[in-house]
């Protein structure tokens, strides 16, 4: 019975996540918000079906049925969100909120298999994280001085990162947080948002050298502090953002060709200098050689992606326990271990469709200070993704950072938390602007219509004015 | 002028493109992760790091390894004890070929481990077991071996230590694999140290794919078809007067005790292995075409085999001396080269120039007997072209007809083959006795390569022990 239960859920379950994958993305065929309402509520039963066949699965195997209650617990939790959200904004998008409960959901089945205390830790700051998630939007959409802070958001991200290099607790030879009342603090997971506001206030007005030079030496001295901390992925982090928000904002895409060379030679320096990463790099490059060492945690981690197979070994069936922080960095291979490839592919693709929509609802903005802190946010997003992805399956050197919504790690889930909300927030901006702009389309078709009727009695000399109205019917803007 | 600002206004094509960036970077990504995961699984679970192995062990017995012709070479079964015990019916005859899989693992037992550990048993087999507490039954492998050919083989060696390879040309099939001093698999935990200390005889090498013997006169097939190539149209009008030794400078070459052949043409010299007559051709040769035909016979390269082996070498380049160059014409000096190179490399010339690949696990198939995954005969490609390996089994047929290997005259089958009597060390006259060849003649069914490690000529001791096979095989009455 139990053999029929997992073998049977493998498929249960690979297909209830390929077809929520799937529908992440038809949502990108329908233009308007309200007609995707059918695709979102099929994504919620296709969650609630997939976070239930998995604590079956966890039940059967344990032996205990006491899962059940934490099962229980995440449900209300994650279904309250869904249902607050939609309650309290009904102009956010939905899709956003979804994959992020599908993503806490992954989260919570793979860190409950690796360990319950952990899970219980890790669903409790999710609970207050998501209280404060729901109040964000309601800020970002009421309070527009946000734009005018450029000078506090650089000092505070300055200050919050050099406290940790120099009073940081050491974990495993980089300085990444300290302990206030208890509470340990990640704060460069923190100042990832700080940043991002930053840059946006700094060049939303304009983008010329001279804006540039200036947000370079702030940019600069963030990524500094990080490499010093021995942060190599964070500092990564910042610096990919600022050159693609820099390249967005003055429209000009010789600032990424400048970025990626002073890049490049800064991680060849970078190389020479530091010990650490040019182990890391070695790593990499053979890490068989290196099996006993520092190889031990990738190929430890290559042993757990190719083991499962299309469909996983499933749950407790593996070993993913073998590579160190597997709760942590390598969080990805746990997952193709136990739930299997296809399962993994498609976490990566709702990640994917994730970012997708954080570019949609940035394109879509009209205020240029909104748009680029989207943009910001949704690569400060994806980028990580690739980091930890990617590193763990030896496409790129390994950086340690975590997956946004799966790894455990406080500040990791909270930050992604108060980044998407953020977005949600700047979503119903955009929504706003939108009617804005239908109304303000409405205005002009009365203001034709009759000038159309006035015509019946004026002729002719009015008609180049209507020219410029016909104009008006596209995509664009008035300035207020 | 408005409106010039407004069509400025339209969708950010830097999103956009940034955004179509990290969507491909992420499908490179997954395609990637996809591709390793595929075709490193049975790898990365056979290295001795993962711990997956000794999970899958837990689960599933091992599973047995069957002949061609469905005797169980190796089984496990459960004792009084209740311990997993393998067992080798066969005790010393395949020890080699099918290995061992404690301490360390090699053979068959090596190269098929995965399919072994793994269980493709029917659901309902193992929901059986499941309850009664049983483990699954892994996967059988079937092998190319045919016992009783093995059997011959093993025989004829006798006590001598040496290596026999039997295939089947047309297919790449292994039929026969046998190389001693030779061990019980069944013991090989128990006698573990003695095995592994008594380096001097090398018991657990595979002398078929791992020893490594100068090549002595059956190199001169090279240096024929080198011959041929430098001069496609007169080398049948080449003449040599042989007067038992050649000599250049101070180096002097010598035939095999001392023979002197007198006036003799292309054939006759290959016919009666005339050392004198191929240093002589050899020193005529273009040596960067000759490196290129050796590097085209896979000397000095990796060969296309899934098992362990090592790499044949041979010096040559352009600025090689007159009297290494005599040393490697006849197969001597720093050259070295492995049996089962020999028996490619004389396969291909039987199955018209193209070499298939070796190979000697021929399926896999669950406990219930259905396929799990068939591995077919897979060309390699062509060695050298139809005409030259048509030119070459001429040769290889006056060698049986009018020369060395003269044993194999006048039987109901007709071979073709070269024999060697290496020298090795530095007693002048102590040397292996090699043959290489096939049957029928005109029509190849088997390739046979022999070495008997310091026999003496090739003609007199490894001759007859092809012989024997070739009757086994075509199924001749032997008379001794």
């Amino acid at each position: 019975m139990e053999l029929y239960v997992s073998e049977f859920s493998k498929y249960v379950i690979t297909l209830l996540i390929a077809l929520y994958t799937y529908e992440s993305f038809a949502v990108f065929r329908k233009k308007q918000e309200s007609d995707r309402n059918g695709i979102y509520t099929r994504q919620n039963i296709l969650m609630f079906g997939l976070h239930f066949s998995c604590f079956i699965v966890i039940c059967f195997e344990t032996g205990d049925i006491t899962y059940l209650f934490f099962y229980a617990f995440q449900q209300i939790v994650l279904y309250a969100t869904v249902i607050l959200f939609r309650m309290l904004y009904p102009k956010t998008n939905r899709l956003l909120v979804n994959n992020m409960c599908m993503l806490l959901t992954v989260g919570f089945v793979i860190l409950t298999r690796l360990s319950l205390g952990k899970a219980i830790r890790q669903f409790i700051i999710v609970m207050i994280s998501l209280v404060i998630a729901l109040v964000i939007p309601f800020f970002v959409s009421h309070f527009r001085f946000l734009k005018e802070w450029k000078w506090i958001y650089a000092a505070v991200g300055i200050v919050a990162l050099g406290i940790v290099l120099v009073l940081g607790q050491t974990t495993y030879g980089s300085k990444l947080s300290y302990t206030i009342a208890g509470l340990t603090f990640q704060p460069s997971e923190f100042v990832k948002i700080i940043f991002v506001f930053f840059v946006a206030s700094a060049l939303y007005k304009a983008a010329g050298f001279f804006e540039v030079f200036t947000t370079a030496v702030v940019a600069a001295a963030h990524v500094i502090i990080l490499v010093c901390s021995k942060d190599l992925g964070s500092a990564l982090i910042f610096f990919v953002v600022y050159v693609l928000m820099v390249v967005v904002a003055s429209k000009n895409w010789l600032y990424l060709l400048a970025g990626v060379s002073g890049g490049s030679v800064a991680a060849y320096l970078a190389y020479r200098v530091f010990p650490h990463i040019q182990v890391r790099v070695q790593a990499f490059k053979d890490p068989w050689s290196v099996i006993d060492s520092t190889g031990y945690q990738i190929t430890q981690s290559l042993f757990a992606i190719t083991s499962g197979g299309w469909f996983g070994l499933g749950l407790f069936k593996g070993t993913p326990e073998s590579i160190p922080f597997v709760e942590a960095d390598f969080i990805f291979s746990a997952i193709a271990e136990e739930l299997g490839l296809l399962f993994a592919l498609c976490v990566i693709l709702i990640c994917v469709s994730s970012f997708v929509m954080f570019m949609n609802i940035s394109m879509n903005l009209k205020d240029k200070f909104y748009q680029l802190t989207a943009f910001g946010l949704g690569v400060t997003y994806i980028f990580q993704v690739f980091l930890t992805i990617g590193g763990g399956c030896k496409f790129i050197p390994l950086t340690g950072v975590t997956l946004p919504f799966i790894s455990y790690g406080g500040s990791s889930v909270l930050t992604t938390l108060i980044m998407f909300s953020i977005t949600e927030g700047l979503s119903m901006i955009q929504e706003e602007e939108a009617e804005e702009e239908k109304r303000r389309r409405k205005r002009i078709r009365q203001k034709k219509k009759k000038q159309a009727d006035r015509k019946k009695d004026r002729p002719v000399y009015e008609y180049e004015d209507l020219d410029f109205e016909e104009d008006g019917e596209t995509f664009e803007q008035e300035e207020e | 002028m408005n409106r010039k600002k407004n069509k400025g206004k339209k969708k950010s094509p830097q999103i956009m493109i940034i955004t179509a960036g990290f969507t491909l970077l992420f499908l490179s990504m997954i395609g990637y992760i996809t591709y390793y995961s595929v075709t490193h699984k049975q790898e990365l679970i056979n290295n001795s790091y993962n711990g997956r192995q000794q999970m899958l062990l837990s689960q599933n017995r091992r599973g047995s390894i069957y002949s061609a012709d469905g005797k169980i070479l190796a089984q496990t079964v459960t004792n009084e004890n209740g311990d997993d015990v393998r067992e080798y019916p066969y005790g010393n005859l395949f020890s080699h070929a099918v290995g061992y899989a404690t301490n360390g693992r090699m053979g068959v037992e090596a190269q098929a481990n995965y399919y072994l550990i793994n269980s493709n048993a029917p659901l309902s087999t193992k929901a059986a077991l499941e309850a009664s507490g049983d483990k699954y039954p892994g996967d059988d492998v079937y092998t190319t071996l045919d016992t009783e050919l093995q059997q011959v083989a093993s025989t004829a060696l006798g006590v001598y230590r040496g290596a026999i390879v039997v295939t089947e040309p047309s297919t790449g099939r292994i039929l026969a694999m046998v190389s001693k001093p030779d061990f019980d698999p069944g013991t090989v935990e128990a006698n573990w140290d003695e095995l592994r200390s008594d380096s001097q005889k090398g018991v657990l090498l595979n002398r078929v794919t791992q020893g490594l013997y100068p090549p002595g006169s059956t190199f001169k097939i090279v240096t024929a078809l080198e011959y041929i190539r430098e001069n496609p149209d007169t080398y049948q009008q080449y003449t040599y007067q042989c007067n038992g030794s050649i000599s250049r400078g101070d180096d002097r070459i010598q035939c095999y005790h001392g023979s002197v052949h007198g006036q003799i043409g292309f054939t006759r010299s290959f016919a009666k292995s005339c050392n004198s007559s191929f240093a002589n051709m050899g020193l005529t040769f273009d040596r960067s075409h000759f490196e290129e035909t050796l590097d085209q016979l896979l000397f000095n390269q990796k060969l296309p085999l899934s098992m362990n082996y090592s790499q044949s070498r041979v010096d040559m380049n352009d600025t090689i001396s007159d009297a290494d160059m005599m040393q490697v014409s006849i197969g001597q000096g720093t050259t070295a080269m492995t049996p089962i190179h020999l028996n490619m490399i004389t396969s291909a010339i039987a199955n018209d120039g193209v070499l298939m690949k070796p190979y000697i696990v021929d399926h896999v198939e669950n406990s219930a007997g259905s396929n799990v995954k068939s591995f077919n005969a897979a060309e390699y490609g062509n060695l050298m072209t139809e005409e030259e390996a048509s030119i070459l089994t001429g040769l290889m047929t006056d060698v049986v007809e009018e020369g060395t290997a003269s044993r194999l005259k006048g039987l109901s089958y007709t071979a073709a083959g070269k024999t060697g009597s290496a020298e090795y060390g530095t007693v002048k006259g102590d040397s292996h006795a090699w043959f290489t060849g096939f049957a029928p003649a005109e029509d190849p069914e088997i390739c046979v390569t022999i070495i008997i490690e310091g026999a003496g000529a090739g003609g007199d001791y490894a001759v007859p022990i092809a012989k024997r096979i070739f009757d086994a095989y075509f199924g001749v009455e032997a008379i001794y």
